[in-house]
């Protein structure tokens, strides 16, 4: 399959502890050993649950996502991607330990670069940050940025506080700065429940619930004034799904309408400033079973230019050789595939033109 | 995008049945003030409301986290010419909204004060007692055409089932309600005696956002803004409707009926689509699901359409009712607050007098047993 | 397209509204700082009484945190779900170009213009040592 999609969500997988601290300073390399400190993998993504690795993706013996020929196989020749971007879900954004999370967030970028964007050049990264230390933060966004291999900032859609909140802003001046988006990428650091409801008993339904976490989000950055504030910044949804969006639009519309002098900065319709700078990843999806429901569905979504290519690799979230869902025509995939991501990421036009 | 409908300005209502017999399945009423429910509490009880409170995980004693949009969260036409709150005085009721609007049927849902969020469970038993009482005493004895919920105190199930019992048969109650932002899912098991009683007295369980448990509205934490609580609110039913499902509740009791209240109807579709498609991998973990999620949710859960979904398109409406379900949907208003919906004017959908027929009444008439 | 008088103007001081029936359609008639307009008391949303509203002050901003407040009391705000209405040009604030409420001219005339017809006093006599507000509908 020759598509020359660009890919924007694969997992590479941090092996363990001992994979990063070559990365650290002999302090912590020392506290890792003293402490014993790891398994910070993300517990929103259980490794061995059936959506952590695809069954003719497995490879025996290796913990998922850990394997450079098995990407190069499965996710870039398998869907004939030209490039794709690298989002490594480790422990950094969910430290309570600040210091040690910025730590954490630069040696895992060390680590992608060094283990993973060295060596295939196919892969791009996204840039780990520690939101819990915004100076930090920053610091390690401009001191990636030099790497044009590094094409977004990664933040997790559930983490101390709402996104638009002005703790996180000097992240998005120095994303914006830099001319990189914002990746929001599913994923909890368990300081707030999975839904208002509290927490729910089963994994599934942590899945199902993911997409109520952006749209917490998207409601957040509407209506602080990020989109104000930062008038070129994008932000992009991954595994958010993305049906859900018209009755979400819709409803932001109409909430805003009467209540909009609270926040009187928005001073567009939600769902404009939404289908100008929010991009959502492809999957996991959350597709209707039929194509005539999906193209309606992407017909009330009143945007072509929203959706980005991924196939989630190596997590399990399609069969086959088609991500697409069942209703994208031909000149739809092409946008999806290359015309969307290119136009969301700017440092990815340099390599392709 | 451009809307390709033109937008009704300066119309009239659109055509309706003269004699739609509207089932208003969210309908507020209030206590003028708390001294209303005084002859229905024991001695011990009111001097502790005296004296405590009404004590929830929330910070302000006399307002809501999120100062609402207006006074009384109510539309400001609302306010009774003889004095009280929005939705206090019967006869204010009748002249707004029953005798308006044609209304046969009102179901009542009481926001405050809520027995089921009180920390102190044995005191929201016994205001749960009491406004039920209440409610029996001061509107559905009042006015045949409304009809209350019994408030239960959920987080007590044993006692939660004491007090659908004790009503039982109760011509002024249709149906058990309960707080959503419950200390647990609502899915999960303690709560499971709450509705293995009330299938068993044939009570459709009317679940009204409300309640405070001490979480964020949303996964996303503490929003800093009315306009996104209001939406979050919403979005917290999703939640809800997924619980309910994914825990097992309706493969448990497949006559459960449950009616999901104030979150609109445009999202069902997308969450029984994800819930399927994560199903489908993951049924080891939830074994007692023996069907795709999808199924429950379109057989034992219903949806009032306020506050209505509004896409730039109205007839954007048709394929998500199709999908849903016509038999699915129950027209609410939410009268007296500030979001409700015109009875008359809240579809921009055009229908077929028979699927006006089915939204505006049958549907509840059928789900509640309603005449 | 007839001339209606609808009140007297010293019966509308500045800062004060009026609602009047004309050929059975409710219209609300505001006096912003001596200037009058009048507007279809319904509001094109909903169908809600627009014209009962709360009257309050026009809030923009350019970066958040900031809030500019000016022109008090010119925006009207529908009792219902609090939709703002520019009460001197009958537009929505949320979608101007595509929602906004009917407008109806008003003038002050002389209640010896006023004698000359023609227009239409509903409810009232004229006298011509008053100015009357005028509706065209």
């Amino acid at each position: 399959m020759q598509s020359g999609a660009i890919d924007c969500d694969i997992h590479p997988s941090v092996p363990s502890m001992a994979a990063l601290t070559p990365f650290m300073e002999p302090y912590w390399r020392e506290q890792v050993a003293v402490r014993g400190i790891d398994g910070l993998d993300l517990s929103s993504y259980p490794t061995h649950a059936p959506d952590a690795v695809r069954a003719d993706w497995r490879i025996a013996g290796q913990k998922p996502g850990t394997h450079l020929e098995g990407l190069r196989r499965n996710a870039l020749d398998g869907f004939g991607s030209c490039l794709a971007i690298c989002n490594v879900l480790y422990g950094a954004p969910a430290l309570f330990n600040r210091h040690f999370a910025t730590v954490l967030a630069r040696a895992t970028n060390d680590w992608l670069a060094a283990e993973w964007l060295d060596r295939e050049p196919r892969l791009r990264g996204s840039i780990t940050v520690a939101p819990q230390d915004p100076a930090g933060a920053v610091a390690e966004i401009e001191r990636r940025a030099a790497d044009g291999r590094f094409v977004q900032v990664m933040l997790l859609a559930s983490g101390d506080a709402p996104l638009g909140q002005p703790a996180f802003w000097p992240i998005y001046e120095a994303a914006e700065r830099c001319k990189l988006p914002v990746g929001v990428h599913a994923g909890s650091t368990y300081r707030h429940a999975s839904t208002g409801n509290g927490w729910p008993s089963y994994h599934l339904e942590d899945v199902a619930v993911r997409a109520q976490a952006f749209q917490g989000q998207l409601l957040s950055l509407v209506h602080e004034g990020v989109f104000t504030k930062f008038p070129t910044l994008r932000f992009i949804m991954i595994e958010a799904g993305f049906t859900w969006l018209p009755n979400f639009l819709w409803r932001a519309n109409r909430t805003w309408r009467g209540v909009r002098a609270e926040v009187p900065w928005v001073d567009r319709p939600p769902a404009e400033l939404i289908r100008e700078r929010v991009r959502f990843t492809l999957q996991p999806g959350d597709a209707p079973p039929d194509a005539a429901g999906m193209e309606r569905v992407l017909d009330q979504i009143g945007s072509e230019d929203m959706l980005l290519f991924s196939t989630d690799w190596p997590h399990w979230q399609f069969d086959g050789d088609d991500p697409f869902p069942a209703g994208f025509s031909p000149a739809r995939r092409r946008r999806v595939m290359l015309d969307n991501p290119l136009a969301t990421y700017p440092s990815l036009q340099q390599v392709t033109a | 995008m451009t809307p390709d409908d033109v937008r009704v300005l300066e119309s009239g209502p659109l055509p309706i049945e003269d004699r739609l017999r509207r089932v208003d399945c969210d309908v507020h009423h209030s206590l003028r003030s708390l001294e209303d429910l005084k002859p229905f509490l024991s001695r011990r009880w009111w001097d502790h409301l005296q004296s405590y409170g009404l004590r929830m995980p929330v910070p302000f004693s006399g307002s809501s986290p999120y100062p609402k949009a207006t006074p009384a969260l109510s539309r400001t036409d609302s306010w009774p010419p003889v004095g009280g709150p929005p939705g206090s005085d019967l006869d204010f009721m009748r002249e707004q909204l029953l005798d308006r609007y044609d209304i046969q049927h009102g179901l009542l849902h009481l926001l405050y004060p809520c027995g089921m969020d009180q920390r102190n469970q044995a005191f929201g038993a016994a205001l749960c007692r009491a406004i039920n009482e209440w409610v029996v005493a001061a509107w559905t004895s009042q006015e045949p055409r409304l009809k209350a919920a019994i408030s239960v105190p959920g987080e007590d199930a044993a006692a939660a089932v004491a007090e659908i019992e004790h009503w039982a048969g109760h011509p002024g109650f249709v149906q058990v309600a309960m707080a959503t932002h419950s200390i647990e899912p609502l899915g999960r098991r303690r709560y499971w005696p709450i509705y293995e009683a009330a299938v068993g007295q044939s009570y459709p369980i009317g679940l009204h956002t409300s309640g405070y448990n001490g979480n964020a509205i949303t996964p996303a934490g503490w929003p800093s803004f009315y306009v996104e609580e209001q939406h979050g609110v919403a979005i917290s039913q999703q939640g809800v409707a997924i619980s309910l499902v994914t825990e097992g509740v309706f493969a448990r009791l497949p006559e459960l009926r449950v009616v999901v209240v104030e979150a609109g109807f445009a999202w069902v579709p997308s969450v029984a689509w994800r819930l399927d498609r994560h199903w489908s991998r993951m049924r080891d973990e939830v074994p007692h699901l023996v069907r795709p999620p999808s199924e429950y949710i379109r057989e034992n859960l219903w949806f009032t359409t306020q506050p209505m979904d509004e896409p730039e398109r109205p007839r954007d409406l048709r394929h998500i009712l199709d999908w849903i379900g016509w038999d699915r949907v129950l027209f609410a208003s939410d009268y007296p607050h500030w979001d409700m919906d015109s009875p008359e004017l809240g579809f921009r959908l055009r229908m077929t007098a028979e699927e006006r027929r089915a939204i505006y009444g049958g549907n509840a008439r059928a789900v509640y047993g309603l005449a | 397209m007839a001339r209606h008088v609808i009140a007297a103007a010293a019966d509308i001081p500045p800062g004060g509204r009026k609602i009047v029936t004309v050929q059975g359609r409710e219209v609300g008639v505001f006096n912003l700082g001596g200037e009058f307009y009048a507007l279809l008391n319904r509001c094109p949303h909903q169908g809600g009484a627009l014209c009962l509203g709360r009257q309050v002050g026009l809030v923009t901003s350019s970066e958040p945190g900031r809030y500019d407040y000016s022109r008090p009391g010119e925006m009207l705000k529908c009792p219902w779900h609090g939709w703002e209405f520019d009460i001197r040009t009958g537009q929505s604030w949320c979608d101007p170009d595509d929602l906004r409420v009917r407008r109806y001219t008003v003038q002050v005339e002389p209640g010896e213009a006023l004698a000359k017809g023609p227009f239409v006093a509903e409810t009232f006599t004229v006298s011509v040592e008053q100015d009357y507000l005028v509706v065209e509908i």
